[in-house]
């Protein structure tokens, strides 16, 4: 596939496809976060992940509207209020969801993940009933719009950048918070040990319980971003939910490094193939050599060495 | 406490469930409705035999798969295809630009019938392929995944992508599958209209009589040792392993056995309705699978069977007159027949009912409860479920 190019062509293609892939890494990156919180510091699988996110999402087009309508003047930072609240809300919400059904099915992780695929299908008919089942989009303020001119033939629009930005600092803010907080510590403890961290006087189901919350608030806040690069419908967040557990479980659920370089090479892989291919034989492709990849190496790619 | 003839283990308790199943799908359905709805009943009947093989991989020996449409679709596709060759004949495409290809490949400009598309032709090949495909499949995957130790909630997410990958393939080679729409437009099985009344409910009838004959087929692996094997494997696989069993090799029969189970429901689900289409494939379809066998009981054959039918029914019902209501109803299905009773209909029914029968039978000698396995298990993960039979 690659005879027809020439080499300073092919080199052209990858970095064009390698920008519009980074876009579709942003989306990896923010939705894997919270859910290597959630699967790979507790084990349960949150199927309703993608619907936290467009909660967040929703969130975050209210907001616009209230500005929109109330407060033009301040249109332009509307964006910073909107993430605080996404995360409040969602995160305020998996601490609900964590109370009222998680905590009785962690020792039963199949279960969780039925349960909450029911969650998911309840939400999403809730937001079809509340918002329609037409997609919404919010309005950009101003500097977001336009482009930087990188070469003549690369230009990387604001909005796909800003959303970069945020991706990352969510990853560093997770990184901090889990490897480098005494909350961390906690985390990680009850993770590896639950008898013995609850035997020092760690509070572990209030621990279980933020953990899930901060997954959920962190999906919020993925939403919100999400708005800046594309529109939001109630099912959008089942799009994405496969690849996303692929995304956490190729990385070893277990780290967040992981996680990140598998959503740059999943991403990557499936934009590059897409020049090439049609989009569903990229998609195809990419899955397959995930799964297969898996079945040889099951502890993802970057296994977190841990006794148990 | 294996019966020594037939005719007793019939006046058994567990026999006496097996006739009333037979009763109500021999009997008492085909007296009831019409053949539209007895049609439906059979379409929702095609879903048991999946629910069988969940019960059997998820229930029995805890490998739980997310990805049973896809063998359900492969089953189903490999009816699909002989049908529609049967329909392609070069007289009745005269009209194509290449006449005895099916009317989406011409659509697509193919023009030659592809490789994998030629056995099809031939009635045994397709009926070995039903089996064999999804069998086949589910060896590969079993072997990749079982023999490096994937289990629990990563098989489950790998089921799920495999189940994503082959929708989109489908959906993707719109030429050589029908793409979004499927394979449509079939109607007759060698010289024999399916579209009639009358062949639906031959069709029906064929339907019920392969879902005893599976039901029989799951029995029997299950009161067998090796079915006692497969229940120690999930609750504790460690011990089973170090008892010197190769677990792997079990856990791949038993998933393929599913699969095949599954196999044969979507190709008599492709007879039934007359095409098939990705959306029996995909993430959602596969998911809602594994709800009827949970609502039924994952424990139970025939709590399956009862599970399939119920969900199926509720969601025409609902569909037919609240749509939008549906998928709250489902959602609350999932929750909470995880979260209340996650023995399914099967445990409730054991719990509250079968106290009564024995109250009302207790004068009856022939109908002393027969208690094929033992009722305690000392597993707290799994609260008082119990493996008995029951409806």
């Amino acid at each position: 596939m690659f005879a027809d190019y020439s080499s300073t062509e092919l080199l052209s293609i990858f970095a064009m496809q390698g920008f519009a892939g980074l876009s579709l890494f942003s989306v990896f990156v923010l939705m894997a976060m919270g859910l290597a919180i959630i699967f790979g510091q507790m084990g349960v699988i949150n199927m309703a992940h993608g619907e936290f996110m467009i909660l967040g999402a929703y969130t975050t087009y209210l907001t616009s509207q209230f500005f929109q309508t109330y407060m033009p003047g301040f249109f332009a930072g509307y964006f910073f209020v909107a993430m605080v609240l996404a995360f409040l809300i969602s995160g305020a919400l998996g601490a609900f969801v964590e109370w009222a059904m998680v905590r009785h099915l962690y020792r039963r992780p199949l279960d969780t993940l039925l349960a909450t695929w029911g969650l998911s299908l309840i939400m999403q008919q809730a937001y079809r009933s509340i918002f329609g089942a037409r997609e919404v989009g919010v309005n950009l303020p101003d500097w977001m719009m336009g482009a930087f001119q990188v070469t003549d033939l690369v230009e990387l629009p604001v909005n796909g950048l800003f959303v970069m930005i945020i991706a990352l600092s969510i990853a560093l803010a997770v990184y901090l918070l889990m490897f480098r907080s005494g909350w961390g510590r906690k985390v990680r403890a009850v993770v590896q040990n639950r008898p013995m961290a609850e035997a020092v006087g760690i509070n572990t189901a209030g621990v279980d319980r933020a953990t899930f919350a901060l997954g959920c608030g962190i999906a919020g806040v993925a939403g919100s971003a999400f708005t800046m690069i594309g529109s939001t419908g109630p099912s959008s967040g089942q799009a994405y939910i496969v690849d996303t557990f692929l995304v956490v479980v190729f990385g070893g659920a277990q780290s967040l490094i992981g996680t990140i370089v598998s959503a740059f090479s999943i991403s990557q892989a499936q934009s590059t193939m897409e020049f090439f291919l049609s989009g569903s034989m990229a998609k195809v492709l990419t899955l397959l050599t995930v799964v297969i990849i898996l079945m040889l190496r099951p502890e993802g790619l970057m296994a977190l060495k841990i006794r148990r | 406490m294996k019966s020594s003839s037939p005719l007793s283990w019939l006046k058994s308790r567990e026999g006496l469930y097996y006739l009333a199943l037979a009763l109500l799908l021999v009997v008492i359905l085909p007296l009831a409705l019409d053949p539209f709805r007895l049609n439906m009943v059979g379409k929702y009947l095609t879903y048991a035999f999946v629910a069988i093989g969940l019960v059997m991989c998820w229930g029995k020996a805890g490998i739980l798969s997310l990805g049973q449409g896809v063998f359900f679709g492969l089953g189903g596709y490999c009816m699909a295809m002989f049908l529609k060759l049967e329909a392609s004949t070069p007289e009745a495409t005269a009209h194509q630009s290449t006449p005895g290809i099916p009317d989406f490949m011409d659509w697509n400009q193919v023009t030659a019938l592809p490789w994998f598309w030629e056995p099809f032709h031939s009635f045994s090949f397709t009926l070995i392929a039903v089996l064999l495909v999804p069998g086949l499949l589910a060896f590969i995957i079993g072997v990749a995944m079982f023999k490096r130790r994937v289990s629990g909630v990563y098989f489950a997410i790998i089921t799920q992508a495999i189940a994503s990958i082959l929708t989109i393939l489908i959906i993707g080679q719109q030429g050589y599958t029908g793409g979004v729409n499927g394979i449509t437009d079939l109607q007759t099985l060698m010289g024999w209209s399916i579209r009639t009344d009358a062949a639906k409910t031959t069709l029906y009838f064929v339907g019920v009589g392969t879902l005893f004959v599976c039901l029989f087929v799951a029995r029997w692996v299950q009161n067998s040792k090796f079915g006692r094997i497969l229940v120690a494997m999930r609750d504790q696989e460690n011990r089973v392993r170090f008892s010197g069993y190769d677990v792997a090799a079990f856990k791949i029969f038993i998933f393929c056995l599913a699969a095949m189970f599954a196999g044969v429901g979507g190709a008599l689900f492709t007879l039934q309705v007359g095409f098939m289409s990705p959306s029996f494939v995909g993430i959602v379809p596969s998911i809602e699978m594994v709800v009827f066998c949970a609502l039924g009981g994952r424990y139970s054959l025939l709590g399956g069977v009862y599970g399939a039918l119920l969900v199926n029914a509720a969601k025409s019902g609902f569909s037919e007159s609240f749509p939008e209501l549906w998928p709250y109803a489902m959602g609350a299905l999932f929750i909470g027949v995880v979260l209340a009773f996650p023995n399914g209909l099967a445990g409730l029914y054991r719990r509250y009912v079968m106290p009564l029968e024995d109250r009302l039978f207790s004068r009856k000698p022939a109908a002393r409860p027969a208690r094929p396995e033992p009722a305690r298990r000392e597993d707290k993960t799994l609260p008082d479920h119990l493996s008995v039979e029951k409806p």
